[in-house]
């Protein structure tokens, strides 16, 4: 009998939305990490709907302590398995919120230590756990509770944070970009970064149906219409050697993605045409700064 | 064979931590903490400790690095002071909660602002909601055997809870004085290695850190019950102590010529050497007073606090400490020790050596002093702020 | 009785049914070849491969539909939960 059943380190029971794109994000990266494998995370979605206690849907072990030191803690326990001769994977599965913001500090200490620890943050581009506040992941124009469009506002006046631009400042040993809706690339992705020694960052683009204001079917489909787009490119750096581009045949306009999500849904009207324009720049800028057409 | 030495207190402290053998130590500096973890790097350096050293980003990540390690079955130890122990907060609560024992040295230092580096307790004093075990030492050889007796009762399955030994900054760590260092074999058989009840290991896959459903209340009382427990192991470790090392120091308050006082000074940390000087001289003038030192203060031990001061008539509490709007945190818990008693003795409530204002022996006479005017007046006042000088008020 | 500091065991979230959050439930016809798509996207660990055929736990799917919409044979029909 082949069965995929093993291969399933999530348990099934834990309390995701439906279509949660971050609960796809983890089975994807606990297959390839398996067994041998310690997780650390932060406070978050991930934290809350896989962690009620005594109904765990974890099947490694795995730590929580707060919002802003996942790096930190891993850390520590990379720290004791070393002084105590164990091996095991180190990882971090954390949001954008505790990557991009609340965790910068930790996990910038932990980048220059050179501990081996893969950190992979899930940037579903807002505080979904809290109600979908505005992060600074958030990309530009999206409506958050705290990012609202009305007279003085077209939602996020920011652009998104280039947090794996700052990884790469930390001269890390591998930094690369993927998305829920490439599982062999993610998978790839999550699988050489854990075999090589030293720090890295892996960030998955994961959409979020209630926060982003989709239905819940289509997760994965607005993964594809962000990387098709060229607003989210997927890339690698493996220290030492040139980037490597996921390629896009066809790049879609953006409208198509903004099109599909509440969060844009404001940008339909006439006098934010601008805005539009803009968020097309970026993509396009996207698709030249790292070749993603074919 | 034990050794006696000369020593400043921040090298006695990494004498006993070194004599631990910490697997993992994080740490992040901040004066007067800084002779610790430098000594400790150094033995790390030259190869006289086996630990792994995290040089942390700040004192937030030096305590959630120990927070890892501790969850993975290390024997952690971390310090700091002030500023540090405050941005350690959060994490030194999910600690507790989470039931790691990890050993930290609170090195006692004032909290901005102003921004000073003068000692005073109230640094450690926020922290004492936090689960984490608080005992307060006097002096520079309490300092050492209270650290060797920590790990013990941190990792004592009926505890499982953090640890800190509270000392005065630049007082007890820049200061020195003789200090036994006891031999690594006795250490070894007082302190074997550590057994955790439960860590991360892809072995046995546990879940850290969970979320708390309707649990909540429960695993308080599971955590107040276990600083109960610690009021007994506290003085079982410490009898241990002394039958391997010789030596007491331990148990959760010691009384100083308390047994006919009618006046009972209560302090803690360091100033208690100056009390005990200063009840010397009034014992000879025939003046009966004691001191009591609270060494533990959380867990607080109420109910000792109660036998010793019980026959006496007044109690002057000496804090360093102030809650801002409320008084002296340690008059507050000795109040609090004695409302339901039948006949309790006064409660004199006086701040004392905050920002390093020197506490010398004219500051215990004036506060003996004023106690014994109490008596005859019967009256006590709310709270008394020691040596304020009043000419910057006006 | 709770365990010390909240540490609890693996993957007992298998205590919690999550199948009755449904209001549609997958249906895999004929078309299927087992090839896995849907159990690399579901979210809710709720589809297993046996021997090429695609196995949906009814106790768990939340019925998000992710399944049906990415299945490359459109051999997943959503229908609607009747309670």
């Amino acid at each position: 009998m082949v069965t995929t059943e093993k291969l399933n380190l999530l348990a099934p029971g834990h309390r995701a939305c439906p279509g949660c794109g971050a609960a796809i994000a983890l089975r994807q990266i606990l297959r390839v990490v398996g067994r041998e494998t310690i997780v650390v995370s932060a406070t978050g979605c991930v934290e809350t709907f896989t962690s009620p206690y005594g109904q765990s849907a974890w099947e490694v072990p795995w730590m929580h302590s707060l919002f802003e030191n996942s790096a930190a803690v891993a850390s520590g326990v990379e720290a004791a398995l070393e002084a105590k001769g164990e091996k095991a994977n180190v990882v971090i599965i954390s949001g954008d919120g505790g990557t991009f913001d609340i965790g910068m500090g930790a996990m910038s200490g932990m980048f220059e230590r050179k501990h081996n620890i893969t950190y992979i943050c899930y940037d579903n581009e807002a505080y979904m756990n809290t109600g979908v506040q505005r992060s600074s992941a958030t990309p530009y124009a999206a409506t958050t509770t705290t990012s609202p469009a009305g007279k003085n506002s077209y939602g996020k006046m920011e652009f998104k944070k280039d947090v794996p631009a700052i990884a790469l400042a930390h001269d890390v040993e591998y930094v690369a970009t993927t998305s829920i809706a490439y599982p062999q690339d993610l998978m790839n992705k999550v699988k050489k970064a854990i075999g090589i020694k030293g720090p890295k960052y892996i960030q998955i683009h994961t959409p979020c149906c209630i926060g982003w204001g989709f239905d819940s079917s289509q997760t994965i489909a607005m993964g594809k219409l962000a990387a098709e787009t060229g607003l989210v490119p997927l890339f690698e750096v493996e220290k030492g050697k040139q980037m490597v581009v996921r390629k896009i045949k066809n790049t879609k306009p953006i409208q198509e993605y903004l099109n599909k999500q509440n969060r844009f849904r404001h940008l339909a009207k006439e006098d934010k045409e601008k805005i539009m324009e803009k968020l097309q720049e970026i993509c396009n800028d996207n698709v030249k700064r790292f070749g993603i057409s074919e | 064979m034990s050794r006696t030495a000369v020593m400043e207190g921040s090298f006695a402290v990494a004498e006993a931590v070194k004599a631990c053998r910490p697997e993992v130590i994080a740490a992040y500096p901040i004066s007067p903490q800084t002779h610790i973890i430098e000594e400790l790097s150094k033995y790390v350096a030259d190869n006289e400790l086996s630990s792994k050293y995290v040089r942390a980003d700040s004192e937030f990540s030096a305590a959630s690095i120990v927070y890892g390690s501790s969850g993975t079955g290390a024997r952690s130890y971390t310090a700091s002071s002030s500023q540090g122990l405050l941005l350690m907060t959060e994490v030194l609560y999910a600690m507790a909660g989470t039931r790691l024992p990890v050993v930290l040295t609170g090195v006692n230092r004032t909290v901005s602002a102003p921004i000073t580096i003068q000692p005073d307790h109230q640094d450690t004093m926020a922290l004492r909601d936090t689960g984490v075990i608080q005992i307060y030492v006097e002096n520079i050889q309490e300092a050492y055997a209270t650290h060797i007796q920590a790990f013990k009762l941190a990792e004592d399955h009926d505890i499982l809870l953090p640890v800190m030994v509270c000392m005065d900054g630049w007082i007890l760590t820049h200061t020195f004085e003789p200090v036994k260092i006891e031999e690594q074999e006795l250490v070894d058989k007082f302190l074997p290695p550590f057994v955790p009840k439960y860590r991360l290991d892809p072995k046995n896959p546990l879940t850290y850190g969970s979320y708390g459903d309707d649990e909540v209340p429960e695993f308080r009382y599971m955590m107040h019950f276990a600083m109960e427990k610690a009021k007994t192991k506290i003085q079982l470790i410490a009898e241990e102590y002394k039958e391997i090392f010789g030596d007491y120091f331990g148990g959760l308050t010691e009384a100083y010529k308390c047994e006919d006082a009618e006046i009972i000074l209560v302090a803690m940390g360091s100033v208690i050497g100056t009390i005990k000087e200063t009840i010397d001289q009034l014992r000879s003038e025939g003046k009966k007073v004691g001191v009591l030192k609270v060494r533990t203060y959380r867990p607080f031990p109420a109910e000792e606090i109660f036998e010793i001061v019980k026959n006496a008539k007044i109690v002057a509490v000496i804090d360093k400490s102030i809650s801002v709007g409320q008084g002296g945190q340690l008059a507050t818990d000795i109040k609090a020790a004695l409302i339901n008693k039948k006949t309790p003795p006064l409660v004199y409530s006086c701040i004392a050596g905050m920002g390093g204002r020197e506490v010398n022996i004219n500051t215990v006479k004036y506060i003996i002093n004023k106690s014994e005017n109490s008596l005859i007046t019967n009256q006590v006042p709310d709270i008394d702020y020691i040596e304020i000088k009043r000419q910057y008020l006006e | 009785m709770l365990t010390i500091g909240a540490v609890c065991e693996a993957g007992k979230s298998r205590l919690n049914k999550t199948g009755s959050w449904r209001d549609y439930y997958p249906e895999i016809t004929a078309k299927c070849t087992g090839c896995g798509i849907c159990e690399l996207f579901c979210p809710d660990s709720s589809i297993t491969i046996i021997d090429k055929k695609c196995i949906i736990n009814y106790d768990y799917c939340k019925g998000c539909g992710i399944c049906a919409n990415e299945c490359p044979k459109t051999a997943i029909l959503m229908k609607e939960e009747r309670k």
